[in-house]
């Protein structure tokens, strides 16, 4: 479809003028911490941020690209893409987060029955229902089809025995994506992709303390927890490729930026922990020139983020670039880490305590839940396998002799 | 790769099929091992000309085609690709960019039309020591009779046998390490007084030591002003260091699936070596630096072309990545090879060579590392 510049720009006339009339001013100098807040806690945000989500989702532009049938937005992606402009512009976060519109509901959109699309979408545009995801198993990490999670037919419903890890935020869920075994000969064709509602009694969720404190996991476990027929999707035995498209999803909003330090502020940093020499050069030249490599990879990034972009906009084919997107940025996003502990010395290692300023506490937290980012979403080894062999035309690996 | 017009398309296509065809990595060999003295093929370099090449950058009033330095970055990058040797990179981007960033219309005219044509090859004549150094010069330039008097010495001089115009980098005025008192002189190869020599380099490609003692010149000689002559060369440098990063980027691409196909084929203990994920992992992590390097290049190129005020940096940070990059590359392309990659034989080693010898010209990664930040201030 062409895109007619001028009703690019007559929608970002109409979008501005919306944001502007809907997005209340109390929340305009709060949105990044009211944003960062709805995606870690279970709190439903009072006031005027209820308010903002309320309109947002009569509008639909929390789910900006999603079918009006559904109670999406309706844009095409030029669109959405101007509204994000415009939301940046006002200072507007998305109010509508979660799992459900950046994981499930693309891949319902794409696998539902109708039904299960009138039911499901709805409540996820807006922001109504929170959705956890059910897919590692303490037996299934890396190799997640190992998982036995068992599915069998009860007759009238579906019966679900097992047990779930990493389930982020399980303890605040609605309802639950799950993969499920529904055939225990067979690995991949026996599994299937079900959806679980949470609010039952064979349903029982435990957090799990990581090493940087309290994390949003859980470890859910299922107990003759019951499924309705009408709530499997896709085909039974067949969710492998229903789970995997999801993947895809999860990783596409990965690596665009959200989790990496962009290697800003760590030369201040430095100047003010570790000093300056004659010339205002950061005193400790190896430091120095270990930032300096940190910041050039995080700037590498960023220009393949955008160039990613502008090919795609350029209507060139899919390129191999986006492949290497989550371990490019998680790595990035470590050494920044490591690098902010290394400069803030002794201070850094403050766990908890006035002798410690805030920034310094979130340091050593942040350092080591960041430890999790080259493991969840496909690890780090995970995607170079999927490098080597999808982009590389390398053969399926073998032990060595 | 960068969203390409047309013409670039064409241009880079053109490239792709001459190179491959007139210019394989065995034609780079022939001319290493027929000891050229250039070091150069010169009907190669001929063909470039006829084909625009050499007058990409140049204003088309001075007979060029003005496509800008994205467009010579692809013919660069396919150049890479095979290690074509040429003074492309030594004329047609870094001295063409010197004399039209700080040339007199009459200059231009004198030595723009003649570089298009691929009639001159000219060339930069800036460091004296081991390290890249633009700003520590200490070869002199004395007034004299209405004219000036050249003493020092210069190294590294990419195509300095074969060239006929050096710009030369010399101090008029000030201490060793000072910016001011710098200016850029045009000097004939024939000036008297003027010395060169042939520095025979692991890469093969043409190289010279020159003296001055003596050599005159008149005040025409003097490109852009007496003494100011470090922001000519400064942004002269950025451009010849972005276009070498993309003939960088082509050498590192080459290495990089020549390594891949013979991974591909290769059988030890009855599998490819490449089912190995030792090895996988080495090839994803190199693919992954491509990517990254070739973002820098290309947004390093892009700058230029839009005079933007990030240019340095970012070409700094592409010559610092794509230096990176490329020496990785280099060397697992001889260690995933085994005993073969270390025969002469093999093109490994001359990847290897070409890589090192790029990474030195126009500055380091260190260089580039610690300008980048010098230039993000801290």
């Amino acid at each position: 479809m062409a895109d007619f510049g001028g009703e690019l720009e007559g929608f970002r006339g109409e979008a501005r003028s919306w944001l502007e009339e809907n997005f209340p001013a109390s929340l305009r100098r709060d949105a990044e911490r009211l944003a960062e807040a709805l995606m870690m806690s279970g709190e439903r945000p009072g006031g005027d941020a209820e308010l903002w989500r309320k309109r947002m989702a009569d509008k639909g532009w929390g789910a900006p690209t999603w079918p009006r049938a559904y109670g999406g937005g309706g844009l095409s992606a030029a669109q959405a893409r101007v509204l994000g402009q415009e939301m940046a512009n006002i200072g507007a976060y998305n109010p509508i987060v979660g799992m459900g519109t950046s994981m499930f509901g693309p891949t319902l959109l794409e696998y539902g029955t109708e039904d299960q699309k009138q039911r499901h979408i709805p409540p996820i545009v807006r922001g109504e229902l929170r959705w956890c995801q059910g897919y590692s198993e303490p037996g299934a990490g890396s190799d997640l089809a190992a998982l036995t999670t068992r599915c069998e037919d009860a007759g009238d419903h579906w019966r679900i025995n097992g047990q779930k890890i990493w389930t982020s935020g399980a303890q605040y869920a609605d309802w639950c994506f799950c993969l499920v075994r529904t055939d225990t000969s067979k690995k991949h064709e026996g599994i299937s992709f079900v959806l679980i509602d949470m609010h039952q009694k064979g349903v029982e969720t435990r957090p799990i303390k990581l090493i940087a404190g309290s994390s949003p996991f859980c470890e859910t476990f299922f107990t003759d927890a019951r499924v309705e027929k009408n709530d499997m999707v896709g085909p039974l035995h067949g969710g492998w490729s229903v789970g995997k498209r999801l993947l895809q999803h999860e990783r596409s909003g990965q690596g665009g930026g959200r989790m990496m330090g962009t290697g800003a502020g760590l030369p201040e940093l430095a100047k003010k922990y570790v000093g300056t020499d004659q010339t205002g050069r950061i005193a400790d030249a190896d430091l120095r020139s270990r930032i300096t490599a940190h910041m050039i990879d995080a700037r590498a990034h960023l220009l393949t983020v955008q160039r990613a972009a502008a090919e795609a906009r350029g209507n060139q084919s899919p390129s191999a670039t986006t492949s290497i997107m989550k371990n490019s940025s998680t790595r990035i996003g470590q050494e920044k880490a490591e690098l902010t502990l290394e400069i803030m010395g002794v201070q850094g290692l403050g766990w908890e305590g006035d002798e410690f300023a805030e920034e310094e506490r979130s340091a050593v937290r942040g350092w080591l839940s960041g430890k999790a980012w080259t493991i969840f979403g496909g690890s780090f080894e995970i995607q170079n396998n999927i490098i080597s062999k999808r982009i590389l035309g390398l053969p399926e690996s073998v032990r060595s002799t | 790769m960068a969203v390409l017009t047309e013409e670039q398309s064409m241009l880079r296509d053109s490239a792709r099929t001459w190179t491959q065809e007139k210019s394989p990595v065995a034609a780079f060999r022939k001319v290493r091992d027929s000891g050229a003295p250039l070091g150069y093929d010169q009907a190669a370099f001929a063909d470039m000309a006829q084909m625009g090449w050499t007058g990409v950058i140049i204003p088309e009033e001075y007979g060029g085609s003005d496509f800008g330095y994205l467009s010579l970055g692809l013919i660069l990058e396919e150049t890479g690709r095979t290690l074509t040797a040429s003074p492309l990179l030594a004329t047609a981007a870094a001295a063409a960019s010197a004399i039209i960033l700080g040339g007199s219309a009459k200059q231009k005219q004198d030595w723009l039309p003649k570089i298009a044509a691929g009639e001159v090859v000219a060339t930069l004549a800036v460091d004296e020591g081991a390290h890249h150094a633009p700003q520590k010069i200490a070869l002199t330039a004395e007034r004299k009779d209405g004219g000036y008097r050249l003493n020092g010495r210069k190294t590294f001089v990419l195509e300095g046998m074969a060239a006929g115009l050096f710009i030369v980098s010399a101090r008029t005025s000030g201490a060793e390490t000072d910016t001011k008192g710098i200016t850029l002189f045009l000097v004939e190869a024939g000036a008297k007084g003027l010395s060169r020599k042939a520095l025979k380099l692991a890469d093969s490609r043409g190289a010279a030591v020159l003296t001055f003692d003596g050599v005159e010149v008149g005040e025409d000689s003097v490109l852009g002003e007496e003494g100011q002559g470090s922001a000519v060369l400064e942004k002269t440098l950025d451009r010849a260091r972005a276009a070498l990063s993309a003939e960088m980027l082509g050498s590192a691409v080459q290495a990089f699936e020549t390594t891949l196909d013979y991974l591909k084929t290769r059988v030890q203990f009855g599998q490819v070596i490449g089912a190995f994920q030792a090895l996988q992992h080495r090839a994803a992590k190199m693919f992954t630096d491509l990517e990254l390097s070739r973002s820098c290049v290309e947004a390093a190129l892009t700058a230029i072309d839009n005079d933007s005020p990030e240019a340095a940096e970012l070409v700094s940070l592409a010559k610092a990545k794509m230096g990176d990059t490329l020496h990785l590359v280099s060397n697992e392309m001889v260690q995933m090879h085994g005993g073969i990659g270390m025969t002469d034989a093999h093109d490994a080693g001359l990847y290897l060579k070409r890589a090192r010898a790029a990474e030195a010209t126009f500055g380091g990664q260190s260089y580039h590392r610690d300008r980048y930040a010098r230039i993000q201030g801290f």
